[in-house]
């Protein structure tokens, strides 16, 4: 039960007849870490939840017959919408954190923009794995340190633990703050400007 | 709160997709955007009638999915009849995203445009 999430909204705020463009970004990040926070506190509307059908192999499921059998898992996740401008929509994702959920995020992150790994600092082992799917993905991401009140590590000493290279962004942030939370988001892109920039000056 | 389709009958599922079971076309991304390009018929498939109301206005692929309580999957089945038919069409993500490939600066810079005035 995830009271953070509705899958029945009172009303559906529909988008203008010109959105023509979705875009995607992902949060990531172990259990409970405040990925559903997050998406809700930047959303506009209310966190939505649906569910996609994969097979282990990472292959999406485009058999409705594997559905009734074995071969298959079924991997809930939650989603939230931001309208950018008349035609451009951009949708975050809150995708759990865990290995047997791979399969899924390697099929969420195809198309987009980039990641954000949540971290508790309590629990920063929670987010290897994430890490290590993302840098083998070659998905650019920021980490974003959520305040859960506990002891206070300085940013080197979390770089460390989570063997973070230097040149990956990493802040503070509080996901059930609108603002705090749109500024992870802008610092996640700006980071995707700045090599998006270098990529095309180095072409 | 149950999620959606977790505990839904498989053969339901069959029957939705009226025993078919694999999209006609990969083309639905998790944010395409589909749009109704008619109304819905009396006698049509109720699911299909579903996402014709919806989509009057753009409806990514995922909010189909969770307003029908359907798995993507299945989802991506029921669109493929509607596009097969003409009733609908389908604005696919232009991002051109991908591991290999930065989005380009334009389009991000777009992006905080738009997040920056949020
Ligand atoms: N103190 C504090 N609590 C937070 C913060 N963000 C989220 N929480 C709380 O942490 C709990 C878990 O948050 P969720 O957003 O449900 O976490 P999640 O990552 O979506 O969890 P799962 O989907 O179950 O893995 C909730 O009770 C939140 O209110 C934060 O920045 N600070
Ligand atoms: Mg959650």
């Amino acid at each position: 039960m995830d009271s953070a999430t509705s899958d029945r909204p009172a009303h559906r705020t529909p988008l203008g007849r010109s959105a023509d463009n979705g875009l995607k970004i992902v949060v990531v990040g172990g259990f409970g870490v405040g990925k559903t926070t997050m998406v809700r506190s930047v959303s506009d509307i209310r966190p939505l939840n649906t569910e996609e059908v994969m097979t282990r192999a990472g292959e999406q499921v485009d058999d409705v017959s594997a559905i009734q059998g074995k071969t298959s898992t079924t991997v809930a996740f939650d989603f939230g919408r931001i309208t950018l401008n008349e035609r451009t929509v951009l949708y975050l994702f809150g995708a759990p954190g865990q290995e047997r959920f791979w399969f899924l995020w390697d099929r969420l992150f195809t198309g987009t923009l980039g990641a954000v790994v949540l971290v508790d600092t309590r629990r920063l082992a929670d987010s290897w794995y994430a890490i290590d799917r993302l840098e083998h993905h070659g998905t650019p991401f920021i980490v974003a340190r959520n305040d859960f009140g506990g002891p206070q590590h300085s940013a080197e000493q979390v770089r460390d633990a989570l063997d973070l290279s230097e040149d990956v962004p990493m802040i503070d942030c509080d996901a059930r703050s609108r603002p705090s939370s749109k500024n992870v988001l802008i610092t996640l892109v700006e980071h995707l400007h700045a090599l998006s920039t270098a990529q095309e000056s180095a072409q | 709160m149950t999620r959606p389709g977790r505990d839904e009958d498989p053969d339901r599922l069959y029957t939705v997709t009226r025993g078919r079971s694999r999209a006609s076309s990969d083309a639905f991304d998790l944010v395409t955007l589909v749009v109704s390009e008619s109304d819905a018929t009396p006698g049509m498939q109720s699911e299909h009638s579903r996402i014709l109301r919806m989509c009057q206005y753009p409806t990514a692929v995922v909010e189909v999915s969770a307003e029908l309580k359907l798995p993507v999957t299945v989802v991506r089945i029921l669109l493929s009849d509607l596009l097969d038919s003409g009733l609908i069409t389908a604005r696919h993500p232009q991002t051109a995203g991908s591991a290999a490939h930065l989005p380009d600066s334009n389009l991000l810079e777009q992006v905080l445009v738009g997040l920056r005035n949020l």
